[in-house]
């Protein structure tokens, strides 16, 4: 008659997950390729067995993702047959968008603005991510189900009251909801399921000898030629791995000599800085996430 | 893993502004080595530019929003998450100002245990009493009262125990039973972790110690089995499973079950708890389940046994009212009690409680962060109980109809009876028919004078009556005699329960009728005939 705090939380996110399809018109699941989305992915299989999750999974694609990200998520939706729906801002990479010459802005419209087209575009009311509280201040104080206006944007001042497990889905025409079934793991957590589950997460997780540069502090991966290096900057093999992936020009990397599952959590539960450091865009300014969120980043 | 052997934990924190709650929990966070390194480097610089003069504010740790930083104030439920070797826990750290009183029921509502927070120098102030009385109507039963800033009243021994005393006896009040106190200082670390020497007079547990080895499943287990459904999962016309939660009891595979509201019976005849088949599955755990025949189920049909849970159309709640658009009365509005969502309006306010003092009070309208009992009737019958009873099938949410806001939170109190005409009064155990506010009408047509009965009515103890009407009006304070029980007392318009007759005040039969010398006096004194149109 026991339930561990991973049962716990397994079971708070399967219930979720029914929810939203039961009450949702039209949900779908964003899917980032990362450890999170694995574990986001495993959940919905779970929560909806012997069906298959009834909803699309869909990824925002920006064109800069690690390669073997790309490798990974064609692979694993093949194996398990599901809908995955992949969006870029064609557009904007056809202007020659890229994250070395536009900096913040390339986030805003290719990460933040794709994700609004594609949301209004298949016409989407409620969405999955995979964003947890202990990641962030703002994401601290954000409930479970969030509500965006029309603009996709949160209102933090303006949030609905989310009594127990009484989750209020309605909402009006253009309006929709992000939904976070795992905003109450940490990142320990993610690790101990992963193993606990067997889960399949991308290689770049673990430690191996890797081309890179470093570039303010961080260990920029050059992962393909398209990766321009500044004068004087000369790509060296180190034995590095990732502990958030995203697009690979901003994603810095650890040096570590972690090649195993066990070997990840123990140096992760060791670890003395969060996992957001080596996600560039955070540091810019105190609130930088808040500021995003209402603009309708994830 | 070592730090699962005794499961999560879910707490809260609150109490009145400045007591020093999320300096308490971002102690916990920094002594607890449980902060990331850049994390605390930020702390470390807000706190240069931030307003405590280069000194570390660990409440900065805890209020995220821009908002909150700028005004120094906490306005939303913060959530953060330690462990230690022993358990997991998330705390949710709440705003205190009244204002907020709906973000902190927010937090109280997802949390097992209560940790409230009052200043040593102060003792139990008006905003204590308040979250006290939020967090015990959420259902929180566990209670932790950490008296802090002991460093400035020099860790006094009986400065704390004559704060004990008043928490004690406000805690009895409220009908709270687990109740822990411990003396602390949230700006030094006493008691929090380890316990202090400052401190030696004080033999129980640090927060911490206590934290980690409390039980907050002990307390009285639900009556037996019940699982409202979330979805029916029929992946093929070979498999039709039903799924959802199960919020008390166990199932085995052959266990007879009943379906409500339509009470048809089934067997039990597979179990998957998540994509693995068991043979039996318990409370907290995510299932399907099939049954061995064709039933007519669908999402918001609870399957039980031996629950003892009802189905009810009309019922007596106390609301939280969360939306800043007031209660309508007669709109219609949503309920979701469980998974069930239908129409509902809210009849009647018997009263408002006041939540700082806990007063009651007569009331025509429910506001945004106040606390009514009223009277609900559902647009159909459902599957539902008291809170006390069956949490899951007690709490609700009201729903707004057009802006879709989540008006008000409640819980059950009562399922209101279904016989008709009939105005009762209750009071725990005992209750009592009355036909006071039945009206009499005559009707020139057949020369007769005819007693209109009013719909089925409860008054509980606290209800204020209504005790003006078109044929009738009666005195503010009275009492009626009641064959067997006593007296029933009405005080300042509200019944507050059976007593003794108190001679100052008028005594009525359950008629409406004054005794005068002990018989019966003159009928119309407080009654009138009208003629019926």
């Amino acid at each position: 008659m026991f339930m561990s705090h991973l049962d716990k939380l397994e079971a708070e996110a399967i219930y979720i997950f029914r929810e939203v399809a039961a009450e949702c018109e039209r949900p779908v699941m964003l899917y980032s390729i990362g450890k999170d989305s694995s574990v986001m992915m495993h959940l919905a299989l779970k929560a909806f067995y012997p069906q298959k999750p009834p909803f699309p999974f869909m990824h925002i694609d920006t064109s800069w993702k690690f390669r073997e990200m790309i490798e990974f998520r064609d692979r694993r939706v093949e194996e398990l047959g599901i809908n995955l729906i992949v969006y870029r801002n064609e557009k904007a990479l056809a202007q020659g968008i890229n994250p070395f010459d536009n900096g913040a802005a390339y986030t805003d419209i290719i990460k933040t603005q794709a994700l609004k087209d594609a949301l209004t575009k298949y016409q989407f009311t409620a969405a999955f991510g995979g964003g947890r509280r202990d990641e962030e201040k703002s994401r601290a104080k954000e409930r479970i189900f969030s509500f965006r206006s029309e603009n996709h944007a949160w209102d933090p001042k303006n949030q609905r009251p989310e009594m127990w497990k009484l989750y209020n889905t309605r909402i009006n025409k253009g309006e929709s909801i992000r939904v976070f079934p795992i905003s109450n793991w940490t990142e320990k957590d993610i690790w101990q399921y992963i193993k606990r589950e067997n889960i399949p997460i991308v290689p770049l997780y673990f430690s191996k000898e890797r081309p890179v540069v470093e570039r303010d502090g961080n260990l920029i991966m050059v992962d393909d030629e398209r990766m321009r290096l500044l004068p004087g900057e000369k790509p060296m093999m180190k034995k590095v791995r990732f502990r958030t992936l995203g697009c690979y020009p901003l994603t810095g990397a650890v040096e570590s000599e972690a090649e195993t599952l066990d070997e990840v959590i123990e140096e992760t539960l060791a670890s003395a800085t969060s996992e957001r450091t080596s996600r560039i865009i955070d540091h810019e300014e105190t609130g930088s996430m808040e500021r995003r969120k209402k603009e309708g980043y994830f | 893993m070592s730090n699962s052997s005794k499961g999560l934990l879910k707490f809260i924190t609150c109490g009145s502004v400045d007591d020093g709650k999320s300096t308490l929990i971002g102690h916990i966070l920094y002594n607890s080595k449980l902060i990331y390194a850049d994390q605390e480097q930020a702390l470390i610089l807000d706190s240069q530019v931030g307003s405590c003069g280069g000194k570390i504010d660990y409440s900065l740790l805890l209020d995220g929003l821009m908002a909150e930083r700028e005004q120094g104030i906490t306005i939303d439920v913060a959530y953060r998450y330690f462990s230690t070797d022993k358990r997991s826990f998330i705390v949710a750290d709440t705003p205190g100002h009244e204002e907020y009183t709906r973000n902190m029921a927010v937090g109280a509502s997802y949390a097992d245990l209560a940790i409230i927070l009052v200043d040593a120098s102060k003792g139990v102030l008006v905003q204590t009493r308040r979250h006290m009385r939020i967090c015990s109507l959420m259902g929180i039963k566990y209670f932790v009262f950490a008296v802090n800033k002991m460093d400035l009243i020099n860790y006094n021994f009986e400065r704390f125990i004559k704060i004990s005393e008043e928490i004690k006896q406000f805690s009895e009040g409220l009908g709270i039973e687990d109740i822990i106190i411990i003396p602390v200082s949230a700006t030094e670390g006493d008691n929090l972790i380890n316990c202090s020497e400052k401190m030696s007079w004080y033999k129980g547990p640090s927060l911490i110690e206590y934290l980690e080895d409390v039980d907050v499943e002990d307390n009285k287990p639900e009556k037996g089995f019940y699982m409202p459904i979330q979805r029916v999962c029929r992946p093929d016309y070979s498999f039709r499973g039903f799924q959802g939660q199960i919020e008390s009891g166990e199932i085995s595979i052959g266990d007879k079950v009943t379906i409500l509201p339509s009470g048809e019976a089934a067997v039990v005849k597979s179990i998957h708890i998540c994509d693995k088949k068991s043979d039996k599955a318990f409370m907290g755990q995510p299932v399907t389940i099939q049954l061995d025949h064709e039933v007519d189920v669908s999402r918001g049909c609870v399957i039980t046994h031996d629950a003892g849970i009802k189905t009810a159309k009309k019922i007596t709640a106390t609301l939280l009212w969360l939306d800043d658009v007031k209660l309508t009365f007669g709109m219609d509005y949503w309920i979701k009690i469980g998974t069930k969502m239908v129409p509902a309006v809210v009849t009647a306010i018997n009263h408002k409680i006041d939540v700082n003092t806990g007063e009651l009070l007569k009331a025509s309208n429910a506001e945004r962060n106040e606390i009514v009992r009223c009277q609900i009737t559902l647009s159909e019958e459902i599957v539902l109980d008291e809170f006390n009873k069956h949490k899951t099938l007690g709490s609700f949410i009201l729903i707004d109809r057009i802006s879709h806001a989540t008006s008000a939170c409640g819980i059950v109190e009562r399922l209101d009876s279904k016989e008709n005409n009939t105005v009762i009064f209750t009071d725990g155990e005992k209750s009592v028919t009355v036909r006071i506010f039945d009206s009499f009408y005559y009707h020139t047509d057949i020369m007769s004078v005819l007693r209109h009965s009013r719909n089925d009515e409860v008054y509980y103890c606290g209800d204020a009556l209504p005790l003006k009407g078109e044929c009738f009006e009666y005195p503010e304070s009275f009492d009626i005699e009641v064959e067997g029980i006593g007296y029933a007392n009405i005080r300042n318009g509200i019944f507050i329960g059976f007593g003794p007759h108190e001679s100052s005040y008028p005594l009525l039969n359950i008629d409406g009728i004054e005794f005068e010398n002990g018989r019966l006096g003159n009928f119309t004194k407080y009654r009138h005939i009208v003629v019926w149109e």
